[in-house]
């Protein structure tokens, strides 16, 4: 079992950020510095995480952020970590984006940087939706959500940009949570220590888009996880193994209706989505554990 | 900082870089210390660290999500409205 004192208590993100009331965005990121300490430098596009930062001249932020275009982050990254390389310098450099700006906008630079081998981290933190300017569909979000461009619910379903990046074969990948803060900074500090590019996609339960109330944040990323729809894993030299709370969930599932209750996106989901969405699931499930089992 | 440096238009760190985020707050957290076993992980999941590492809440900072106390295991933390 994890624990709590193994943590710095340090924080690099100052009280504190104009992030909504129970951003899992927020949370994660505490995390993510956390783990990779000040010698850190973080590439933003175009996110809630440019946002928060704070008003000018000020800023939440104790590390130092780049802050850039939506389809620039990963090629920023590559410049750069490239110049600290080049002086010698191990300061991490970490492209920190969202949904919209890594399964859509984002994607070529990102491709780009992890064909060239760039020694990077590159996290996208997931709240499913274009958040930060009202909660349009991306390619992120989950077949049945509700967002303000799909009304009715979305038809297609979310994007594997998991399988996408593996297919570049990066040293490391992995999935994480922020309701498991823990889990999340163990991979952080992992990733950090592999030359190359590595990834970990984190699913952000946001209260305002995925509409459920502020305090259940962190209970939204559990209920994820149990039921199964976000598997917790990690790939290292393409070696999959997948964290004992999803194997534990993949043995007895919570009913995924316990999931999508609680959430306002999912309201009145049409008989036929919701089946969709359970095959979508299961197949993903079959997936893993099979490449589990060969790892 | 050299004086070039200070000059730079850049966002320096600093504590209520987004104000008093305090005074958005509806409901705030109250602890039972009776209940309370220290176990931290109220601390642990507060997106603002509003938390300190002896668990005692900042209330200038605290935005009343609720987390502290849907999560914490000995049900010490009750969600009071504020009286405005
Ligand atoms: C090229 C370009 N298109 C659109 C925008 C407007 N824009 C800014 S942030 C954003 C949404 C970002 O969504 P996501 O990456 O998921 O981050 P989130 O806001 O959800 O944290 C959009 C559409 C922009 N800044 N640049
Ligand atoms: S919209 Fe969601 S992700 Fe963005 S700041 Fe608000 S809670 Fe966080
Ligand atoms: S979560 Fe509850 S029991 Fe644990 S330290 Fe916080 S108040 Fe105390
Ligand atoms: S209510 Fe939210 S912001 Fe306030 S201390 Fe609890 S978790 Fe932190
Ligand atoms: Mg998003």
């Amino acid at each position: 079992m994890d624990t709590i004192a193994e943590i710095p208590k340090e924080e690099f993100v100052l009280k504190c950020t104009s992030a909504c009331a129970g951003c899992s965005d927020a949370l994660t990121l505490r995390y993510v510095l956390k783990a990779a300490g000040q010698d850190t430098v973080l590439v933003v596009p175009a996110c809630c995480t440019s946002v928060i930062q704070g008003i000018y001249p000020n800023t939440a932020f104790n590390v130092p952020v780049y802050n850039i275009a939506f389809g620039a982050a990963a090629a920023c990254a590559s410049g750069m970590s490239n110049a600290f390389r080049a002086t010698g310098k191990k300061t991490n450099v970490i492209v920190y984006a969202g949904d919209g700006g890594t399964l859509d906008i984002g994607i070529q630079a990102m491709s780009g940087a992890f064909e060239r081998g760039t020694d990077f981290l590159y996290i996208c933190y997931d709240n499913e939706a274009y958040g930060n300017t009202g909660m349009q569909r991306s390619g992120g979000t989950p077949m049945g959500a509700r967002t303000t461009t799909t009304p009715a619910g979305k038809t297609d379903a979310k994007k594997d940009i998991d399988a996408i990046i593996a297919a570049h074969s990066p040293p490391y990948m992995a999935t994480a949570c922020a309701a498991y803060p823990q889990d999340l900074f163990k991979k952080v500090q992992k990733a950090l220590t592999f030359r190359g590019p590595s990834f970990i996609h984190v699913l952000a339960p946001c209260p305002p888009g995925w509409r459920f109330s502020t305090e259940k944040s962190v209970e939204m990323g559990k209920l994820a996880v149990k039921s199964g729809m976000w598997v917790l894993y990690e790939r290292e030299y393409g070696k999959l193994s997948i964290n004992p709370q999803s194997k534990a969930a993949i043995k007895k599932p919570i009913p995924l209706e316990d999931y999508l209750a609680p959430q306002g996106r999912f309201k009145g989901i049409d008989a036929k989505t919701l089946e969709l969405l359970r095959q979508h699931l299961a197949k993903n499930i079959k997936k893993l554990s099979a490449e589990a089992a060969e790892s | 900082m050299s004086p070039v440096q200070q000059r730079l238009a850049m966002s320096r760190p600093t504590q209520g870089a987004a104000g008093k985020t305090g005074t958005w707050r509806v409901f705030k957290p109250v602890v039972d210390k009776e209940k309370c076993n220290q176990c931290g992980l109220c601390e642990m999941y507060c997106p603002d660290n509003a938390i300190d590492a002896d668990l005692i809440v900042d209330l200038a900072f605290c935005k009343g999500c609720g987390i502290c106390a849907n999560e914490c295991p000995k049900k010490a933390i009750d969600m009071i409205r504020e009286e405005k």
